[in-house]
């Protein structure tokens, strides 16, 4: 029974999401709301954790296998990624290297900084 | 034979999920980086389908219905996010200023790539979503006019190269505080970042695995101001 109140309350969330979607006019996907949604109701104590935990877990468990149909469709869209090929490896292991880098930079200056402060305030 | 897998439900969705059993197998075996399981799954059933000449068509047949469950298991990236958010709140701005500066840094880089390749537009919308999380990522792509499998594919390399060298770029770039640490790895190779950051340490884990959503949410927003430029 547990699980069905779980997956319930989830697609419920879904399709707030959906709804939005076909509200706002932006290209943001659905599932976003959604997610956003979720996490807000769970912030303002809305849904308590204990009520959807065991099925989230099974679902974001799945969630690799579902993008497997999508990566198979390389076989139709082969053309289209062909001549993409070189500067998408370029790209990709560029930015791969700059986007850990800074994100990373950033925290930990930023992280620096607040001990800092506080080590001074603590004197 | 051939009637019967185009008309069957089961038969698409069962060599997905036999792939990706396959995939994980060969990353319990060997523990290296390429053994991502999604990458030796869409290699396995694109082999599968070229060797038995099934086209892709038949194996959506039953495949399609996968993508039921994209949304709700999209949705539930909230429980993550929310779990992991608990232990790293004082630190909050440093966190979420980390990760806004790596998914502007991706849009960046795809930009200066697309003006110096010439991409076009479909081309540039299809690789803007690649750091992020495939669920996210691949919805994304779809919504503003992008390739998804190409986006899929891109997602996926950039996971295997940064779970690869996370520790090379790491040093180079100096970073030894844990939530920077995981910070990085988790803006630029989202899961398969976190898995190498949950070997190093518990709050490395933690950080990376709130980036996943984090990270998502913003490029959704950066994307969005950024698909306007090229």
């Amino acid at each position: 029974m547990q699980y069905l109140k779980q997956f319930g309350l989830i697609l419920l969330f879904s399709f707030l999401g959906e709804l939005l979607h076909a509200l706002i006019p932006l290209p943001v996907p659905g599932s976003i709301y959604g997610l956003l949604l979720l996490f807000l109701a769970l912030c303002l104590g809305i849904v308590r954790l204990q009520q959807l935990q065991e099925t989230a877990k099974f679902l974001l468990q799945v969630l690799p296998v579902l993008f497997v149909p999508a990566g198979v469709g390389l076989l139709e869209s082969w053309g289209e990624l062909k001549p993409l090929l070189l500067p998408a490896i370029l790209l990709i292991s560029v930015s791969t290297v700059l986007v850990m880098g800074i994100s990373g930079r950033v925290t930990q200056r930023l992280l620096r900084r607040k001990k800092k402060t506080e080590g001074e305030a603590k004197k | 034979m051939k009637e019967l897998l185009h008309d069957s439900l089961f038969f698409g969705i069962f060599i997905s999920l036999f792939a990706y059993e396959a995939g994980v197998f060969c990353k319990r075996k060997w523990k290296l980086a390429i053994f991502h399981p999604l990458l030796i799954a869409i290699v396995f059933v694109i082999a599968v389908l070229l060797a038995f000449g099934i086209d892709y068509e038949t194996y959506l047949t039953g495949a399609r219905h996968l993508s039921f469950l994209l949304t709700p298991a999209t949705v539930s990236l909230a429980v993550l996010l929310y779990e992991k958010l608990q232990p790293l709140k004082k630190n909050w701005k440093a966190i979420f200023a980390g990760i806004f500066a790596g998914a502007l840094t991706n849009a960046v880089c795809v930009l200066v790539c697309a003006v110096l390749f010439g991409f076009t537009h479909e081309q540039y919308v299809t690789m803007l979503p690649k750091s992020i999380t495939t669920a996210i990522g691949m919805a994304l792509s779809k919504e503003m006019g992008g390739v998804s499998s190409i986006t899929v594919g891109a997602i996926v390399i950039t996971g295997v190269l940064g779970n690869m060298f996370a520790e090379e770029i790491l040093r180079l770039f100096r970073i030894t505080e844990p939530e920077a640490k995981g910070i990085g790895m988790g803006t630029a190779a989202h899961a398969m970042g976190t898995a190498k950051a949950m070997e190093l340490g518990e709050t490395e884990g933690a950080a990376s695995g709130l980036s996943i959503a984090v990270s998502g949410v913003f490029t959704v927003v950066i994307a969005l101001i950024f698909s306007k430029f090229y």
